[in-house]
């Protein structure tokens, strides 16, 4: 049981890394980015070029991966995403879903249709026999990544001046500006930096989550979900959120292997009745 | 006085009135059964995703409810047509269709209560949710659904015991295509009725419409569960004249698509749906003959190129279209020697 | 028996307290003015009033009924409107549309779904007969957004009046109109039936006095007084009140 609370863990601050980019520009700039799984995607699928095809050491691959998804997201931004800012909802949700499409088809016409594996060095392979409970090594990896993220993430909100910036502008765009917050290269920053983080996440996590090029409308929901449990005011929020999502989700397809699927579903009902503005969301949201 | 009533109720009159270019258009769209006989397929298809397209234009258009799932009323119906079928419980279409209506109408009553409050992010995931949720399910219980293989073994008795679906899909356009007519009758009722300004009041002020004595919540129910009965039906049309179902059904795609439906051909005014799947439909056949498996790639183009122009844009050209064509029309049928006079004065 | 009591109407906002201890009555044809300086608290007396803020205490009884626990939509029902500080119009919906929509669902036509709007003539007649009331006839087929500010405003006061109220709330019915339209407003103001109970919400005290027949006076939350407007321009709290603003008598 033990085993799968680790599974759990694991998992959920896989998804955390690739969740909180959408939280933080959901939060931010009121802006719904479904293609927010494309990154992850681009990122996996990059590590996968890098280490298989060109030989690249996994250890170098993933920092590789993270820059090159954030290049790629600071540059969409920029130039496409910038114009559909001030946009309804419905505009932004059409928009995002025809870049997802089109990622999807354009990386099926690039590297096929077929799952892509990356291959992982020998030293993360296998399991450590810790006190009876099995930990796999990669999965021990992944939390040892996600966390240092999570840590060095909260940091640069709380003590850095780019941090307080941030904070000001989600709370309120307006004074922000009046105080002389660039508030748009402060989302393109943390644009770019959310989308690397996916594509780490889509890196580390291809082993675990299966990368194909129908990844980003596989996981959209997760990602949709760990956005409206945790909230998008706060980087806790949603890491107590993916947290929780992943044990759970783990340990139903273990348990109740007919209906697992369902438990993350059920909690999203769940919490969308009770709480609409999520779990851990400081205040009412927008 | 009087003579003010009769103004206001002849305007309440003709606004709702059918006009001479809604009437050639469902005289073209019943002729295309005889003007087009190699294309009953397509058309069909066309005729049940404007159908799929009309459910979705009531709560976008009218009550302002963003969408992402009406695939989960289309494929439960879907599903529960193709499924009473096969165990030989209903194999008459209407009456199939009334049933699969009704429990996709449920769906969207028991569901309804989750898009009342919440923002628009809320809504899409809710939406998106209960239909990805429903795919999951269809796709577990696949002894009951058939899962990713499909229902197989499908039979469709004859429509009303005379009208028996063939190979080339003549009466399967036929039984489709009056049936998107009954339902598009029945959404004009209710879009020039009390109910629908009701609708129409609170997608541009919810905050007034409360504060005028409207029961914001109830509306928004009743026009949520009307409009997954036609989804519904839709979906029943679908695995009725196909004698198939599966799990694309309940497609995120699918959902995603009818979005794309209904903002090449409008919202809010009812035939935006209908002339939106005629566009989409061709435009899907001629894009999969050139590229058979990535035209997903061209109408994801498609939607990103028509949000950076702006919907508000497109809506203003097309507008600008039907009422040239309205004009020029209605030179056509009510004075026919106006157009020989401008013609003679060279305009 | 007062058309409308509150008794100890209490609203705390986390600790702020915005509205305390107000007990108000008005009788049945009264026009009061609920006055006093800017964030006093007379607009979250009027969400009180109508159900969009829930008091932390106190209750709010309509023609004897407690109304404190109903929904917006029912104290509608139940006689009372309201019109908004900022125009809340259907902006797309033309005049003769938005007070249609109204009467339809005060006559209980709001779920047909089956007939025309406007098919009874006694919908038609009185859509007519307010439009006429509120001088919107001349515009009742142009839609809302493009209509001058002083008819809409007029349209907002006309909304709220199609819910044949037995109380009708007017938060600041004249600010913002133009010189050359508040004339209009204020006539159409003047001429609403002598059964209506009025509470207007005002700035202007021109039109207060000229108006109201009994005015409280609302400071910091609380109410300072209440009495007839000679009592009030004459109170020196109230002078005091307002830094030097000049009160006719």
């Amino acid at each position: 049981m033990l085993t799968i609370l680790f599974d759990g863990i694991a998992y959920g601050m896989l998804l955390f890394v690739l969740a909180c980019g959408l939280s933080v520009t959901l939060g931010l700039m009121n802006f719904i980015n479904l293609a927010h799984g494309a990154f992850a995607m681009a990122g996996g699928y990059c590590t996968v070029i890098l280490v298989n095809r060109l030989g690249v050491p996994f250890a170098l691959g993933l920092p590789i991966a993270f820059l090159a998804t954030a290049a790629l997201g600071g540059l969409l931004e920029r130039t496409l995403y910038v114009h559909v800012y001030a946009r309804n909802h419905l505009d932004q949700v059409l928009f995002t879903i025809g870049l997802v499409f089109m990622s999807v088809a354009a990386v099926d016409y690039v590297m096929g249709s077929s799952q892509q594996f990356v291959i992982i060095p020998e030293a993360l392979q296998g399991q450590f026999n810790v006190f009876g409970v099995g930990m796999s090594k990669y999965r021990l990896l992944i939390i040892l990544i996600c966390g240092l993220l999570t840590i060095a993430l909260q940091l640069l909100i709380a003590k850095t001046r780019f941090g307080s910036r941030l904070r000001a502008a989600v709370d309120d765009r307006r004074v922000a500006r009046g105080l002389g917050i660039n508030v748009g290269a402060v989302f393109g920053i943390t644009f770019a930096f959310g989308s690397g983080l996916a594509g780490l996440g889509g890196a580390l996590g291809a082993e675990i989550l299966g990368l194909d090029p129908t990844f980003p409308l596989k996981y959209l929901i997760y990602f949709l979900i760990v956005v409206t449990v945790g909230g998008t005011t706060s980087i806790t929020g949603p890491f107590l959120a993916s947290i929780l999502l992943g044990i759970a989700d783990v340990a139903g397809k273990y348990y109740m292997p007919k209906l697992g699927a369902f438990v993350i579903y059920t909690i999203m009902i769940v919490v969308l009745i009770w709480r609409p503005q999520g779990l851990f969301a400081r205040s009412a949201a927008r | 006085m009087a003579a003010a009533a009769n103004e206001v109720s002849s305007y309440l009159a003709r606004r709702a009135r059918w006009s001479p270019l809604e009437i050639a258009f469902w005289v073209f769209a019943f002729a295309t059964i005889w003007l087009f006989p190699g294309k009953y397929l397509i058309m069909k298809d066309a005729a049940i995703l404007a159908l799929f397209a009309l459910s979705l234009d009531l709560i976008l258009g009218y009550a302002g409810i963003i969408s992402l799932g009406q695939a989960a009323f289309f494929g439960l119906a879907g599903y529960f047509s193709g499924i009473v079928a096969q165990h030989g419980l209903i194999n008459e279409p209407v009456v199939s269709l009334i049933c699969a209506a009704l429990v996709a109408a449920a769906l969207g009553f028991v569901t309804s209560f989750l898009v009342l409050r919440g923002s628009d992010l809320t809504r899409l995931m809710v939406t998106m949710g209960v239909a990805l949720m429903l795919g999951e399910l269809a796709n577990r219980f696949s002894n009951i659904t058939g899962g990713a293989d499909g229902l197989q073994g499908i039979d469709i008795g004859p429509v009303l015991g005379l009208f028996r679906f063939d190979m080339y899909g003549h009466n399967g356009y036929i039984y489709c295509l009056i049936v998107l007519f009954l339902c598009f009758l029945v959404a004009r009722r209710i879009v020039y009725s009390p109910f629908g300004l009701s609708l129409r009041s609170l997608k541009g002020n919810p905050l007034r419409a409360s504060a005028i004595g409207i029961p914001v919540n109830r509306r928004l129910i009743a026009i949520y569960t009307v409009s997954a009965g036609f989804a519904g039906m839709a979906g029943a049309l679908l695995t009725q004249t196909t004698s198939f179902c599966s799990l694309d059904v309940f497609s995120f795609e699918r959902s995603a698509d009818l979005l794309l439906v209904l903002i090449i051909g409008g919202t809010g005014y009812l035939y935006g749906g209908l002339i939106g799947a005629v566009i989409y439909k061709f435009l899907q056949d001629w894009i999969a003959s050139l590229t058979p498996q990535y035209w997903q790639f061209w109408i994801g183009f498609v939607l990103v190129v028509i949000v950076l122009i702006g919907r508000e844009r497109i809506e203003q050209w097309t507008a600008a279209l039907r009422a040239t064509i309205y004009r020029f029309g209605k030179q056509l049928l009510t004075r026919p020697a106006a157009v020989g006079d401008a013609a003679r004065k060279g305009n | 028996m007062p058309i409308l009591q509150t008794l100890g109407l209490e609203k705390r906002f986390g600790g702020i307290v915005a509205v305390h201890d107000v007990s108000l009555s008005i009788e049945q044809g009264a026009r009061h003015a609920l006055i006093g300086p800017n964030g006093a608290g007379k607009t979250t007396v009027i969400n009180l009033l109508t159900g969009v803020l829930r008091p932390t205490a106190g209750s709010i009884l309509l023609a004897g009924q407690d109304i404190t626990a109903l929904r917006p939509h029912q104290r509608v029902r139940l006689g009372m409107a309201r019109t908004f500080q900022i125009n809340q119009l259907f902006l797309d919906l033309t005049p003769l549309e938005t007070v249609g929509l109204a009467v339809s669902e005060r006559l209980g036509l709001g779920s047909d779904w089956w007939r025309l709007v406007g098919s009874k003539s006694a919908v038609t007649d009185e859509i007519v007969e307010i439009l006429e009331r509120f001088r919107l006839a001349d515009v009742m087929q142009e839609r809302t957004a493009i209509l001058p500010y002083g008819k809409q405003r007029l349209l907002e006061i006309a909304l709220a009046f199609a819910c044949r109220p037995k109380l009708l709330l007017l938060d600041e019915p004249a600010a913002g109109v133009p010189d050359a339209e508040r004339q209009e407003l204020l006539a159409t103001i003047d001429e609403l039936p002598a059964d209506v109970t009025v509470l207007l919400i005002e700035h202007d005290m021109d039109l207060v006095f000229s108006f109201a027949d009994r005015i409280s006076v609302l400071v910091n939350g609380g109410l300072l007084l209440d009495g007839a407007p000679e009592d009030v321009a004459r109170d020196p709290r109230v002078k005091a009140v307002y830094l030097g603003e000049e009160l006719d008598a």
